[in-house]
């Protein structure tokens, strides 16, 4: 058996759809969910005699995006085609970008960005059912109502090692966008896909083995799982001494199984040649200015700042930058409560986060207020650790105000001699043998005695305050 | 009343000597009963005329620009019977303006043509001789214009397409600088060299069309419009105006001697008028040609992609998707049409690119810069507009490169995207040759005064095109 | 240079048939022109770079506001074949 382990090679390919008010070349409005074909317009239908005019906010998101990952942005930026056939495909090209993109290079927490792009997206094609039958044959139907949106594709450089370094990277990518305001990034509209170059080499190899394309996934779920996936027949491939096959692929998230697209079609041949419909995009210092106003800290300043202002802890200071709901709502709770310590506020925000659905806990019924007074009553005393995570419950559940929750769920911390003491006394005739042990200087059946006490106050005891109750009751000083 | 020129009968409308409406009607029988295939399609009535400059005169236009709710239908099969939902600008300019659409013209498939014979609604025949050709691309607005069926028309220009068939039926046609006048609308051929332009029987109106159809355009990032007012030109004396005449272009070499003669005798007119004739040389201009086939065919190889059966047009009967493709691109297009496609194609595919399509982009560059330096010396450059006469039907149908031969001395112009204008200067053979003028982009103003001052002198008389060419 | 194989080829990415006649007949004709137009190689490039586009439009973009679309009716107006509102076509993966 071979001792030979391998590691993967993963760079990754994004579309993203940018939330301009019209599509890339036209001045159709975007459109989600309309009837189809109720968005289009002689351009977007690719009608003989029309010409596409480049939106001026889609360049200007475009600067935005390889602002954020430091790319080099071109001074003069230039639209080529891109010749292929389909039904997707209006005018039987694509508007793209090859060899002068908009943004070169780059770099986004240690995965570096090739480049980024501007282009156009195709239409929509479902398969049009019984009722849409060409001599009865399979058909399709076409709805132009997507085709022609503006993308932006994000291409990194085969930074990546694993499934979920992958997936954590892109939503740190999804974070980055949103925060930048040029994309919703909402998956499930598809305003997000992702294809996966994968290959496997052994440890220590320098040389980049053959790589295979994983085509088209949108739900960070399925990349991972998809990567994931390919990579174990990858290695299945490597270890049986095959060789593994350059192609085109797809991943089926219900099925995880891999098949391979394009095998029957002939190899590409997209004749790129300078669009001649569009002269060269010409990149102003005014541009430039306008794009750089527009940024907002981005997460790993933001995480930065966590970390030197407010002496989070690295995993904090990583969780509340990257997820940047999250974020905006620790920093709204901060405002709200100037006075407790950020990191316990933080560690409050990461509980919360915990039990909310989605990304933004301010979809939640809690609100940042609610959440700074839990903080700050744990902070007073006034409950228990134990006790504020039922009150949090309760607040994702109903929301609510936090002190009224503790008083009518008498979730109050049970505190001092005159409370604790017979709590303590009770537990410890209830167990006369450990009471002994613990008299004879042995303190392991602490632990029990504190579980007692914790059980009869409903975990509104604090453990360290009947600790010394124990001691002193059983006069061990 | 038909032997107004356009601005005539402008002029006599706005002073209520004319009634619009009879003046339509009167051309409108006349290209109805069109003998010569110049028309596609003819208005049924007089449309109500914008309150404009140009109100009330007809308008005949090349079948490529689209025209809301009228077939265009660029001259080919897979596009017949197709009715665009909106109208090109420069056409729209026109009518706001004033003018009246009164026809679509006949062309070569897609504007792919020196002959007009490529065209699926069958070759226009030239009005100076039945058995010949009009010339081409833009052969139906042509021998509309020159047998007198339209006061004057639109065509379009990618190679020579105005210029050589206003040379070969004897009247005016101006190809102007690239990007003066917007091709939204234009049923694309070459999208870096197409460009639209008047088809009239004077200088004069030449100008009054062309002044109405310039102009920048929202929906063409290359429109860029015109920097000056185009003035109706005036010039009596060419005093000092420096003509050049480039060795490579206008030696003699491939010339037919009739047209070489008629040439030579402008000149003269033109050194009588206070010209001053010198010798330019613009050494790549014989590669022109070659440059000129292999960008054009690429582009059109791309923009002819979107004619696949999906969204309007034919579609020929097949059950899968890729019969459906290429039997409906087979079907649907001509064979110099499937031919232009093939070579671009082929000139942009891998391992081909830089052979062919970089290395003409290179020539075109060495091209405008050769222009560029002839201007530091001469005012304007004049060749002959095309090599020979028209000539006959079928003649060199056989031979695609002998055709493209043609448009040897239009496509350096269109290659340099600057400004040329052909105008009638005598017959050989008792047909007419053209004489090509060429200036610096955006020089229109000036080529047209230069091209009105040899036209007083030419006297050329083009009444043989337009007798009998009617009902 | 251009043979019956390269004809194919570019027909096949132009998505065009050709009989076998006619891929013949274009072979010829395309090795004749194709014979001429290289000739421009042999021209002393070296350095030049390419011209795309003879405008320059340094401001030929687009203000991100919307303009109403065509109406469904009129988008599908000439289509040859349509279904649910949509363009028909015979699916891609099949046959
Ligand atoms: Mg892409
Ligand atoms: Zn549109």
């Amino acid at each position: 058996m071979s001792t030979v382990e391998y590691e993967a090679v993963i760079g990754l390919e994004i579309h993203v759809q940018l939330q301009t008010a019209t599509k890339m070349f036209c001045s159709c409005a975007l459109g989600f969910g309309e009837e189809p074909n109720t968005r289009t317009c002689p351009v977007c239908l690719g009608l003989p005699g029309s010409l596409p005019v480049a939106n001026a906010e889609a360049i200007h998101y475009g600067l935005m995006i390889g602002m954020a990952v430091g790319s080099e942005l071109a001074p003069r930026s230039i639209f080529h085609r891109k010749n292929y056939f389909y039904p997707d495909l209006p005018k039987g090209y694509q508007i793209s970008q090859f060899d002068e993109p908009l943004c070169s290079g780059g770099e986004l927490a240690g995965v570096r960005i090739h480049r980024v792009h501007l282009e156009e997206d195709a239409a929509k094609l479902v398969h049009a059912g019984a009722s849409g039958r060409i001599h009865g044959s399979e058909a399709s139907v076409v709805d132009f109502n997507r085709g022609g949106t503006p993308l932006a594709e994000i291409v990194t450089e085969p930074d990546l090692e694993s499934a979920e370094q992958a997936g954590e990277w892109l939503r740190l990518l999804r974070t980055t966008l949103r925060r930048l305001g040029v994309s919703d990034v909402n998956m499930e509209e598809g305003s997000l896909r992702c294809d996966a170059n994968i290959s496997l080499r052994p440890v220590g190899e320098t040389e980049l083995g053959t790589k295979t394309e994983l085509k088209n996934m949108n739900s960070f779920r399925f990349i991972e799982r998809g990567i994931r996936a390919e990579i174990a027949r990858q290695e299945a491939i490597l270890r049986a001494g095959d060789k593994v096959t350059q192609e085109t692929l797809h991943f089926d998230p219900r099925t995880e199984a891999i098949t391979s697209l394009r095998s029957k079609e002939e190899a590409h041949d997209y004749r790129y040649f300078p669009e001649p419909d569009l002269p060269p995009v010409t990149i102003t210092e005014a541009m430039l200015e306008r794009a750089r106003a527009a940024m907002p800290e981005l997460p790993a300043a933001r995480e930065a700042r966590f970390l030197d202002e407010l002496a989070l802890n690295a995993e904090s200071a990583r969780l509340l930058s990257w997820r940047s709901e999250l974020g905006d709502f620790f920093e709204a709770a901060r405002a709200a409560a100037p006075n407790v310590e950020p990191q316990m506020l933080a560690n409050w925000a990461a509980e919360l986060a915990g039990r909310v659905d989605g990304d933004d806990p301010a979809a939640s019924p809690v609100t940042p207020q609610a959440l700074a007074d839990l903080a700050g009553l744990v902070a007073a005393g006034a409950v228990t650790q134990g006790g504020a995570r039922q009150v949090l419950d309760r607040l994702v559940a109903e929301g609510g105000d936090p002190a009224a929750i503790v008083e009518q769920e008498g979730l109050g911390a049970v505190g001092g001699a005159d409370e604790l003491a017979p709590v303590v006394r009770a537990a410890l005739e209830a167990h006369p043998d450990l009471a002994e042990r613990l008299r004879g200087g042995d303190m392991k059946p602490i632990g029990v005695i504190i579980g007692v006490v914790m059980k009869e106050t409903r975990g509104r005891a604090d453990g360290k305050e009947v600790t010394a109750i124990v001691r002193s009751e059983l006069g061990l000083g | 009343m038909l032997d107004l020129t356009a601005a005539g009968a402008a002029r006599a409308i706005a002073a209520g000597e004319l009634d619009p409406t009879e003046l339509f009607e009167a051309y409108r029988a006349r290209a109805a009963a069109d003998e010569l295939n110049a028309f596609t399609w003819v208005a049924d009535a007089a449309p109500e005329p914008a309150d404009g400059p140009l109100r009330g005169v007809p308008l005949a236009v090349k079948d490529l620009f689209c025209t809301e709710g009228v077939p265009s239908q660029s001259g080919s099969r897979i596009l017949e019977g197709y009715l665009p939902p909106y109208t090109a600008t420069a056409v729209r300019r026109l009518e706001e303006a004033g003018a009246t659409l009164l026809g679509k013209t006949n062309q070569d498939e897609f504007a792919m043509g020196s002959s007009n014979e490529n065209s699926a609604f069958g070759p226009v025949l030239n009005p100076w001789d039945r058995t010949r050709v009009p010339g081409g691309s833009s052969g139906g607005s042509a021998a509309a214009v020159a047998a007198g069926l339209a006061p004057w028309a639109l065509g379009t220009d990618t190679g020579g397409s105005i210029r050589q068939p206003a040379a070969l039926c004897g009247i005016v046609g101006l190809k102007p600088t690239y990007g003066s006048v917007s091709r939204y609308g234009m049923i694309a051929f070459a999208s870096s060299l197409d460009q639209a332009g008047p088809f009239t029987r004077d200088v004069t109106d030449a100008a009054l069309l062309y002044r109405h159809m310039a102009g920048a355009d929202p929906q063409d990032a290359t429109a860029v419009g015109h920097p000056d007012t185009i003035a109706l030109p005036s010039a009596q004396r060419l005093d000092g105006v420096r003509l050049g005449v480039p060795e490579e272009l206008a030696g003699g070499e491939g010339l037919e001697p009739g047209v070489l003669a008629a040439f030579e005798a402008a000149l003269q007119h033109a050194r009588d008028l206070g010209a001053v004739i010198e010798q330019v040389s613009l050494p790549t201009a014989p590669k022109a040609l070659s440059a000129y086939y292999v960008l054009a065919p690429a582009e059109c190889s791309s923009n002819l992609s979107r004619f696949d059966g999906v969204r309007y047009g034919m579609r020929a009967d097949a059950d899968d998707l890729d019969s459906m493709y290429t039997e409906t691109r087979h079907d649907g297009f001509g064979p110099e049409v499937r031919r232009r496609i093939l070579i671009g194609t082929y000139a942009l595919s891998s391992g081909y690119y830089d052979a062919y399509y970089a290395t003409a982009q290179r020539v075109r560059t060495l091209i405008v810069r050769e222009f560029e330096q002839a201007f530091t010396q001469v005012d304007a450059i004049v060749t002959p507009t095309s090599p020979t006469i028209a000539f006959e039907l079928g003649s060199k149908t056989a031979d695609p490169l002998a055709m493209y031969l043609n448009d040897v001395l239009t496509v350096p112009m269109s290659l340099a995207g600057i400004p040329a204008i052909s105008i009638p200067c005598g017959l050989s053979e008792g047909m007419p040759v053209g004489l090509q003028i060429a200036g610096p982009a955006f020089s229109e103003n000036r080529l047209l005064d230069t091209a009105y001052a040899l036209e007083q002198v030419l006297e050329f008389d083009g009444s043989p095109a337009r007798v009998g060419a009617g009902a | 240079m251009i043979d019956r194989n390269d004809v194919l080829h570019v027909a096949r990415l132009a998505r065009l048939k050709l009989s076998d006649d006619e891929a013949d007949r274009m072979t010829g004709e395309l090795s004749k022109i194709l014979d001429h137009i290289v000739t421009i190689s042999e021209l002393d490039l070296e350095g030049v770079p390419p011209t795309a586009h003879v405008v320059g439009a340094p401001d030929a973009l687009r203000a991100d506001v919307p303009r109403p679309s065509l109406p469904r009716e009129v988008a599908l107006a000439q289509a040859p074949a349509v279904s649910g509102g949509g363009f028909l076509v015979p699916s891609p993966q099949a046959g």
